[in-house]
């Protein structure tokens, strides 16, 4: 048995019947680490010590027979965003390159309540900030199958070692497809769900009306059983919801075929400038597969994209700007070594400890907030948002799913994007809609292009329809293999 | 809208934070790259769309106002840069 190669799934079977123990998945993950952890760069900091205790508490307690969850002995990556009670919390920025949580967030109670084993944190882009995972003050993460590329981002790290096998299954967040357009390019399967299903509370906040935590893992199988341990209503996150949407694996895994399912194809998101040719035939395969298990597809038009970008950066810039006001050398992280009075305290921490990119929404943000064109922008922003929700609206009468490729091209080489931030912004196009309208979307591998790079199929559905995208993506990947493949890593 | 290096630190010290020249100078080229590319917006007809915050329509969320222990103060100032026992310390605002 090769335990690094199990789903998330096979891994606490493999536990539950014996054949393995959590403290021997944890050292397989570890080894990985290992092996290939200095060449791809995908974790900030691996809690070792603190994981084989755990993973040793856990068995003892699946023999005893008190954890019985689905991922119980399961190690997870989490993303360095997510606060971990004892464990250095960096957001990949020098500013809080010394924090270290006094408190789990929610998810992380749940996880380590369903038994899973937290391995370490995931390198990212600083503060989310980014699609390529280069923005992390602690150097950038690599993609796996070709380590001259970037793994995308900002959940890079976590996409990253998902691939590398280096963890099963990890966590990361989305505000603008950073779970969706890494997993795309490494190859592996990344979930946004509807916004307020996953409690917030302990998520180092970037922009907090679209921020969502979610899962990045080999198959929507192991998604669904990740989504099951995490959502659900928290009095600590004001905007999570109540819903009881009832088991999603027992859901998900019951789909088989996609019969009566109406989808629809996007028109402008297979034919604009900068969408590489291969992206879009293989995501035109996928569709051809849900055909094949009985779904509907038709062609669409989607006329809002071109808007989609600007309101995005809007609206984040603005919520950033606010919510990183809370970095000032006073309460937590790094305080500069010299300053006079409080406001050069301030200045002299923020302007040391953020990076460029993060400097740059911060301001942007103010921008549009302050007196003057506030109207112009930010309010301009919202009120796209509106016209974008209502459209996504119109179409989910007609239709279940909508289903475009994750990013219009594959994984590009490191620091080019850097070169270039307004094309790096225009990765996002087809990921951005579905956090501005919060709804729920995936990304599954579906192809390869010439380089060997993988391409990826999002699938995006109706506020609360997690049951229906994740159908979706487990009733195609019965079909396809694109997902069980691994990368040989270079080390 | 141009972007200028006044409004460029006109911003930055709202945002309480300082940039050296070369760094000024790439902040107003790329502010500028940006904010032009969002002018896009303006041949979007908005009129009478009423601002959108939540998908969900969100209202105050109550809750008991039942007595529960908050974080340990100790726990909180572990985490500070300086601390006394009791409190944050920040350079003296008041003579």
């Amino acid at each position: 048995m090769e335990i690094t190669k199990l789903t998330a799934l096979q891994t606490a079977a493999a536990i539950r019947q014996k054949t393995l123990t959590a403290p021997e998945a944890l050292e397989a993950s570890l080894e990985a680490i290992g092996a290939t952890g200095e060449a791809v760069n995908a974790y900030i900091t691996v809690c070792a010590g603190q994981a084989r205790e755990r993973a040793q508490q856990v068995q003892a307690k699946i023999e005893a027979g008190v954890l019985t969850s689905p991922l119980a002995g399961v190690p997870v990556a989490v993303k360095d965003n997510i606060c971990t009670k004892g464990v250095r919390t960096t957001c990949a920025s020098k500013i809080l390159g010394d924090f270290t949580p006094f408190y789990n967030a929610t998810v992380i109670e749940r996880l380590e309540a369903a038994g899973a084993v937290i391995i370490g944190k995931c390198n990212m882009d600083e503060f989310a900030m980014g699609s390529t995972s280069e923005t992390s003050y602690y150097g950038p993460t690599k993609n796996p199958w070709d380590l001259s590329r970037v793994p995308g981002g900002s959940s890079g790290g976590a996409a990253a070692a998902v691939a590398a096998l280096q963890a099963p299954i990890a966590l990361g967040s989305d505000t603008g497809g950073s779970i969706r357009q890494p997993a795309s390019y490494c190859g592996v399967t990344g979930f946004k769900p509807t916004y307020g299903t996953v409690s917030r509370y302990g998520l180092i906040a970037y922009a907090s009306s679209l921020d969502q935590i979610g899962p990045i893992a080999r198959d929507a199988d192991d998604c669904a059983a990740m989504m099951d341990v995490i959502r659900g209503k928290d009095d600590r996150d004001g905007t999570s919801l109540t819903v009881d949407q009832g088991s999603l694996l027992d859901a998900v895994r019951a789909t088989e075929s996609l019969k009566g399912m109406r989808v629809a194809l996007p028109a402008q998101c297979f034919e604009r400038e900068g969408l590489d040719g291969r992206v879009a035939d293989a995501v035109r395969t996928t569709a051809g597969i849900m055909e094949e298990l009985g779904a509907q597809v038709q062609t669409v038009d989607l006329d809002f994209l071109d808007y989609v970008i600007p309101a995005y950066y809007i609206i984040a810039a603005a919520e950033a700007s606010s919510n990183l006001s809370r970095f000032d050398g006073v309460k937590y992280g790094m305080r500069a070594e010299e300053y006079g009075d409080l406001t050069d305290l301030y200045k002299k921490t923020r302007s040391e400890g953020f990076g460029d990119e993060v400097k740059k929404r911060i301001l942007l943000g103010t921008f549009v907030l302050s007196s003057g064109y506030y109207d112009a922008y930010y309010r301009k922003a919202l009120q796209v948002k509106a016209i974008i929700k209502e459209r996504f609206d119109r179409l989910f009468e007609r239709f279940d799913l909508i289903l475009t490729p994750t990013a219009p091209a594959t994984a590009p080489i490191l620091g080019e994007s850097l070169a270039d931030p307004l094309k790096m912004y225009l990765s996002d196009i087809f990921t951005v809609s579905v956090n501005i309208a919060g709804l729920p979307g995936i990304s599954i591998p579906c192809g390869f292009d010439g380089a060997g790079m993988p391409i990826g199929a999002q699938m995006i559905g109706q506020r609360l329809q997690e049951a229906t995208v994740l159908g979706a993506a487990h009733a195609v990947q019965r079909l396809t293999d694109y997902h069980t493949r691994t990368p040989e890593v270079k080390a | 809208m141009q972007i200028t290096r006044e409004l460029v630190e006109y911003v930055a010290d709202l945002s309480r934070i300082c940039l050296d020249g070369a760094s000024e100078e790439k902040m107003e080229r790329e502010l500028g790259a940006v904010i032009e590319y969002m002018e896009v917006l303006n041949a979007l007809d908005t009129d009478g769309v009423e601002p959108l915050s939540h998908v969900f329509q969100v209202t105050n969320v109550m809750r008991e106002d039942a007595v529960a222990p908050s974080s340990p103060r100790e726990d909180i100032l572990a985490g500070a840069p300086e601390a006394t026992g009791q409190t944050f310390v920040v350079p003296r605002t008041l003579e």
